[in-house]
């Protein structure tokens, strides 16, 4: 057991300490997407080897090898900062790894530059209406015509759809293989004539997500990433990167602290909550999870470090206990208001920016979204713990009475 | 950058595994819970004391081994998961701690400890809410009062702790001493209540850190312990689901099950990540180890009487019978949940500690 960095990472600590007290101030806050001031500033943390620090410096990257406890230290200490650490999206996060993994030298060349610095933004296009768990058996198609790709159907949860110029996209085009050898994975302008967005509204009130329809959109050949039908092994690298982000808990940890700030703040007939038993009981409660997770967190870290795999199932429980932790935590920050629990928006009332109702129900949507909890407990039991799969029922075979028709 | 366990620590956790299999299996513990044969607990004791157990932590001055928290977690996880009797909590985790603290290096119970020879109960509960109205009172060298769940009844000596947080060595046959033995629901680990009238004792401690030390460290044990025992309840779950059938199939590809073991299991990992943070805290990070200790106690309570009660629903029928012998696991965790304070007093004393609720 050591939980030192050791001196070598203590000494870059100090660096990204020092650039941040220099610099941190320059840094943009809440940008805009494209804004110039935040293109500048990305463009300065990737000299500085602060964003895209892995990305070679070819394809206009710093070119650091990969070091996990260099990004960690880099991401505690702009978060303690509380500093702009450079752009996300899932252009950066989900397309670029991929392209690295997959991609021809062309598209490399053509799209990492753009996407990391911040000119070329992205939204993905994966799940439809009628496929979500079973994502494979989704019927977006692609035919060929010529040298194009001609694209029809609809895909749905297309967040930044609006603003993206470049969607990656999987689409059916061998419709006659089994499901998930039938899949591409398509990159393609948004401009492209025959692509309509709608702004899809949520139950926070707004539109996180979109639908995006195509009606004959014509995709040259080219642009496809990896080889026809396999698009489903292309797409599954960066689903498992996408499912590790989401329910991190040093997010849920700041979170907490500012909970029971609300509750020293927040009074019942004058005296604060943060004096009631009862609620603090149940934030104890969430303390005890919370703390468990973290140190869950520290055993993944060193077992990505060391390049162990004693930490498989740790890692596999991530996202359904960190979406689900999350969702109590902010529920309780609405129990802690009391009436005024329900104030959202412009109600002149609100707490914290009407944060915590919005997380509560964003984090509600995260549960579902990148795999349901219920999907999250069949990885877990089938790979995890080596329990058999459902029996399937082969196609066409259900009948009526079995649908509950 | 290193955080789990070391190879020697997996080593010590594999070998009391193996012991623990070959010389204590279920029917072993059968024999002692039933009462049919009394000596397994203290047979089992003297054979761990040769693997080094008794020694762990007493420190190497005193001729223990002077290992770590850690160390003990390792063991401990081990004794749950096989539900063993004996005095590991009491005597080489609790009495080498207090013991070894307390005693100079050269005094000769230290030595018997280390052996293995001498047993040491453990009367702490005092100090986490004194129940049916309990006080226990020093004066001079001499106990008056009782004091309520008494861990390892067939001890030489029991260590106790007084209302005002004093530690105090009592011989088992020291005069004006009572001995009442009650059962309880886990019976491969009896309890005592001790009552004193004068009872000549051994001024240990007046020192409440030791005491705080010596709570926090039997609150690791009996996280570590119910890790152990919720990690075989949730094998067992596993192992029988893919075994028995219903409606043509194995109950394990039906959903409803497969989830309800993805649960276990999911509240379970993050628990073997904090058990060994608690330790390590233990040792080397004093700023934070008491809320870690009242937190890891609380919450792995929580998640095993959890796990305590979805494995055995997985066993249908079989496991609410004696026949498979899955309620000993379910006890040993009700047990641990029970034992040196309850979830909620754990975290009432946590929110104390940060300011939270008043005091």
């Amino acid at each position: 057991m050591d939980l030192s960095y050791g001196p070598e990472y203590e000494a870059f600590r100090a660096e990204v300490q020092a650039f941040l007290k220099a610099h941190g101030d320059d840094a943009p806050r809440n940008p805009r997407m494209k804004a110039p001031e935040a293109i500048a500033w990305q463009q300065r943390l990737i000299e500085q080897g602060y964003a895209a620090r892995t990305i070679p410096q070819q394809y206009g990257g710093f070119g650091a090898e990969p070091d996990i406890l260099k990004s960690r230290i880099i991401a505690e200490e702009f978060a303690r900062a509380r500093v702009n650490a450079g752009l996300g999206g899932q252009g950066i996060s989900m397309l670029v790894p991929t392209l690295l993994e997959m991609g021809t030298e062309a598209q490399r060349e053509q799209f990492i530059r753009p996407t990391i610095e911040g000119r070329m933004i992205w939204c993905q296009g994966y799940s439809e209406p009628g496929a979500g768990s079973d994502l494979a058996s989704l019927r977006t198609s692609a035919i060929l015509d010529g040298d194009d790709w001609v694209i029809n159907g609809q895909k749905i949860w297309t967040s930044t759809a609006r603003e993206a110029d470049w969607i990656f996209c999987l689409v059916r085009t061998e419709p006659d293989a089994p499901k998930h050898q039938g899949i591409s994975f398509l990159l393609f302008e948004m401009d492209t004539p025959g692509i309509e967005v709608r702004p899809l509204v949520d139950m926070t009130g707004h539109a996180n997500f979109n639908e995006t329809f195509f009606t004959d959109v014509r995709v040259p050949k080219a642009q496809m990433v990896g080889t026809r039908g396999q698009g489903w092994q292309v797409a599954n690298s960066i689903l498992g990167n996408e499912r590790e982000s989401l329910g991190n808990p040093n997010a849920t940890l700041a979170r907490m602290h500012a909970l029971m700030a609300l509750m020293q703040q927040e009074t019942v007939a004058g005296v604060p909550v943060s004096q009631d038993p009862v609620i603090v009981d149940r934030l104890m409660r969430l303390q005890g999870q919370i703390m468990a997770m973290g140190h869950n967190d520290l055993r993944v870290l060193s077992a990505k470090i060391n390049g162990t795999n004693d930490a498989l199932l740790a890692r596999m429980i991530v996202k359904l206990e960190g979406t689900e932790l999350r969702h109590e935590l902010e529920g309780l920050a609405i129990d802690v208001m009391g009436a005024l629990g329900i104030a959202y928006d412009d109600h002149p009332l609100l707490r914290d920016g009407g944060s915590w109702q919005s997380q509560y129900m964003y984090f509600l949507g995260l549960i579902i979204g990148g795999g349901t909890s219920q999907i999250q407990k069949n990885i877990i039991s089938e790979r995890g713990l080596g329990m058999p799969k459902e029996p399937k029922f082969p196609k066409g075979t259900l009948n009526a009475s079995a649908r509950g028709a | 950058m290193e955080f789990g366990l070391s190879e020697e620590q997996q080593l010590l956790g594999d070998s009391v595994q193996r012991f623990l299999q070959d010389q204590m299996p279920l029917e072993q513990v059968r024999a002692f819970a039933d009462g049919t044969d009394t000596t397994v607990a203290r047979r089992g004791w003297h054979g761990l004391a040769e693997l080094g157990i008794s020694a762990l932590l007493l420190p190497e001055p005193a001729g223990g081994l002077g290992l770590s928290a850690l160390d003990a977690v390792v063991v401990a996880q081990a004794f749950g998961a096989n539900v063993t009797p004996g005095p590991f909590l009491g005597t080489g985790a609790i009495g080498a701690l207090v013991l070894g603290a307390a005693l100079p290096a050269d005094d000769p119970l230290l030595a018997e400890l280390a052996s293995g020879q001498l047993i040491i109960g453990a009367g702490l509960e005092q100090a986490c809410g004194p129940r049916d109205g309990t006080s226990v009172q020093a004066s001079g060298a001499t106990l008056r009062g009782r004091s309520l769940h008494v861990l390892h009844p067939k001890a030489h000596q029991f260590i106790v702790a007084t209302d005002r947080g004093e530690l105090h060595l009592v011989a088992a046959d020291a005069k004006g001493l009572e001995l009442v033995i009650g059962t309880t629901i886990d019976r491969t680990r009896p309890t005592c209540e001790l009552r004193f009238d004068d009872t000549p004792s051994r001024r240990l401690s007046d020192d409440p850190a030791l005491l705080a030390r010596a709570l926090d460290l039997g609150r690791i044990m009996l996280a570590a312990d119910t890790v152990g025992a919720a990690t075989a309840m949730l094998d067992m779950a596993v192992a029988y689901a893919k075994e028995r059938e219903q409606f043509n199939r194995p109950i394990a590809t039906f959903q409803a099950v497969k989830h309800m073991c993805a649960e276990m299991a999911a509240a379970l990992e993050p628990c073997r990540a904090m058990v060994w943070y608690a330790a390590h805290a233990l040792d080397a990070l004093p700023a934070e180890a008491h809320l870690t200790a009242l937190h890891t106690k609380a919450h792995i309570s929580e998640v095993g009487t959890r796990i305590a009660k979805t494995a055995t629903e997985v066993h249908g029928g079989m496991g609410f019978t004696d026949l498979l012998g899955l309620h000993y696991w379910f006890k040993r965790i009700g047990f641990n949940r029970q034992t040196l304070g309850t979830p909620t007093l754990l975290r009432t004393e946590a929110a104390r500690l940060q300011g939270l609720v008043a005091r």
